[in-house]
Order: structure tokens, then C-alpha cells, then sequence
């Protein structure tokens, strides 16, 4: 075979492996920049209970929840799974927020009552935590360590496996 | 919408006081006054959009992706959270930020796949560079075989043998038969 004729097949090589890359590749799946950055502090009106800001809570690992009302089915899976993890853990430092993102308040406080929400969870107007932490859906779930930096990010529902995963890895500052 | 009417009172005022002899002259007068002079102050004594600052969050905007959007600019996008993105962009310009800054803190919020147009370097320079390099190719390439085909239509046509032509005009001759009686 000359050269020339091993010129097409080699040409194909370049275009084969781009597909490769491009059809293992998630493009729904957008890495966060924050992950192993310092967590953007913000300061929020807690519902019933006054002001919550994350500088305040410095030294404690932190899970900062961003959902919604309107979220469904992905919210309400993971809400009791929010809720128990916080119960669980309190008593080790464990902080649970919840940011509730372009809401109707009567609707949100609908939510948290029909899960019980015990942990502290207030709006977010003008969406300004959101875009602060390149939120661009709900659910989406950080986890912060007691140093103050994001972990890990999730998108989409929690499950019991990841949540116990991390919390235990922001608990023991890994 | 208070400043207007304030606005419109103050106006009419003056002429009607020039034309007071002439009560329905001076109306006519004062609603032209009314008509010409209101749109142009109503907008700016009711605190709406600056349009410099406007045209600015625009351009910004419109360089940033719509992150809960199929290809859609920030300020093109009708959904909730370009709307604040957009009102973001307008408070950062107040605060005097440049666009590169803009720009800059939104990648450290969403990475480089919140702009639009990739940053013409590194890995992303192929995605400028390939469509062009394609054309390149594919024009050489084009040339390429359109040459080999001209090449190999001159070869399949070979030189006409003497012979065999002088053939064909002595039996078109002999067809045509005897030229005139």
C-alpha cells in the first residue's frame, strides 16, 4: 500500500478518537470550578428564624442544599434523606441548609412542613447564592469542610450511599 | 408616574398664563406643550433604564450562555435565572466592573462553558482552528482529484490512427455516393 493510499484511514484516526472522547463524554455533566475552592459566603434570611450566614458556621462541616418546590420528583426524593442525615449527624457539627430558589414562599413552607424540615432553609431573591455558586438546576447538593472549601457537588437527587459518603468525608475533614 | 404629573402640571402652567385671554388658544398650545415635552421627560422622571447602561448589560449578557437554556444568550433567554443573571450583569456594571471582569466571575462560577465563545486558547484553539483547517483540506483535496480525473480523461483518449480515420471518410464518402449527375 503507498503512501498516499494510507493517507485516508490514517486521516479517520483524528475523527475516531474525537468521537470516542465525545460519546464517553457526559454533556449534561458541567464540572464545577468551586470544587476545592473556598465556599462563597452568603448571608440569607432563614424561614421563621431570623439570618443565616455561612461565615457564621466556620469550623463546621456544612451540606448547602439548593431545591425548590417546584422541583419535582428529584426534591421530594431526597428531601427525607436531607432531613434524616441532618438529625443523624447534629450532634457531630453536622449544618444542613437549604436554599430555596425562585419559590413561592407559601408553596416552600408547604414543602417543608410536609417533610418536616427541622434544619434551617430560607429563599434566595434575586438568585444571587445561585449564580454565586453556578447553580443551574435543582437539586444541587455541596459539601463543605470544616476548612470552609466545597468537596463535592452532586446535581440531580441524593442518595443514601453518596450523602453517607460525603458527610463522612467533610466529618473527618478528608 | 407621580414625577409626571407633577411634570405635566408645571408645563401647562406657563402657557396657559401667556394665552390667558384666549382660554381655548392657550389649551391647544398647552397640550402640544403637553404632548412634545412629556415623552421626553416622563422617562427619565420616572428613574426608567439607562440606555447606555442598557446597551453595556446587553453586550455582556449577550456573550454569556443561558445555563438552564439550549444555546440561548443570557440576554436573549426569557427563563428566571438569565433574568437575574441580567440583573447581576446591570450590578456589577454600576459597581464599575469591566467586562472582562464580568466575564471572569461568572467562569469562576460556571466555568468557561458559561461564555458563549470559547477562549481562543489551548484545547479550545481547535475549535477554532478545525473548520478552516477542513476547508483547507477539503479544497486540496477537491483539487486533488479533479486533476486526476483530467489527468486520466487525456490518457483514455488516446491519438486517432491515421489509418482508421482515412477508413471513415472513404466510407462517408461512399455513403454520401456520387457528388452531382
Amino acid at each position: 500500500m503507498s503512501w498516499k493510499k494510507a493517507l485516508i484511514p490514517l486521516a479517520c484516526v483524528p475523527v475516531i478518537i474525537l468521537l470516542a472522547y465525545g460519546f464517553r463524554t457526559d454533556p449534561k455533566a458541567i464540572p464545577s470550578p468551586l470544587v476545592r475552592q473556598p465556599a462563597p459566603g452568603f448571608r440569607m434570611a432563614v424561614y421563621d428564624a431570623g439570618e443565616l450566614s455561612l461565615e457564621t458556621l466556620k469550623g463546621k462541616p456544612v451540606v448547602v442544599n439548593f431545591w425548590a418546590s417546584w422541583c419535582y420528583p428529584a426534591c421530594y426524593e431526597e428531601a427525607p434523606l436531607l432531613e434524616s442525615t441532618w438529625r443523624k449527624y447534629k450532634d457531630q457539627g453536622l449544618m444542613v441548609v437549604g436554599v430555596d430558589i425562585q419559590d413561592k414562599e407559601a408553596n416552600a413552607r408547604e414543602f417543608m412542613r410536609r417533610f418536616d424540615f427541622t434544619f434551617p432553609n430560607g429563599p434566595d431573591p434575586g438568585s444571587k447564592i445561585s449564580i454565586d455558586y453556578g447553580v443551574y438546576g435543582v437539586p444541587e447538593t455541596f459539601f463543605i469542610d470544616r476548612q470552609g472549601r466545597i468537596t463535592y457537588k452532586h446535581v440531580g437527587a441524593l442518595t443514601p450511599a453518596l450523602m453517607e459518603a460525603q458527610v463522612q468525608a467533610i466529618l473527618k475533614g478528608n | 408616574m407621580g414625577s409626571q404629573v407633577r411634570g405635566a402640571g408645571s408645563l401647562a402652567g406657563a402657557p396657559g398664563r401667556r394665552h390667558g385671554r384666549w382660554p381655548g388658544f392657550a389649551l391647544v398650545w398647552a397640550l402640544v406643550w403637553i404632548g412634545l415635552v412629556i415623552p421626553g421627560v416622563a422617562p427619565a422622571a420616572s428613574g426608567s433604564p439607562n440606555p447606555d447602561l442598557e446597551d453595556q448589560v446587553r453586550e455582556i449578557a449577550s456573550g454569556l450562555r443561558c445555563v438552564v437554556c439550549q444555546n440561548l444568550s443570557v440576554a436573549d433567554s426569557p427563563s428566571d435565572l438569565a433574568k437575574e443573571m441580567r440583573n447581576l450583569v446591570r450590578e456589577l456594571v454600576q459597581q464599575g466592573k469591566s467586562r472582562e471582569e464580568i466575564q471572569a466571575y461568572f467562569v469562576s462560577r460556571y466555568g468557561e462553558f458559561v461564555l458563549l465563545s470559547p477562549p481562543k486558547r489551548g484545547f479550545n484553539l481547535l475549535v477554532w482552528g478545525l473548520p478552516f483547517l477542513a476547508i483547507v483540506v477539503g479544497a486540496w483535496g477537491v483539487y486533488l482529484v479533479a486533476r486526476r480525473w483530467t489527468l486520466r480523461r487525456e490518457e483514455a483518449e488516446p491519438a486517432v490512427d491515421p489509418a482508421y480515420a482515412e477508413r471513415v471518410r472513404r466510407d462517408l464518402r461512399e455513403r454520401e455516393g456520387p457528388a452531382g449527375p
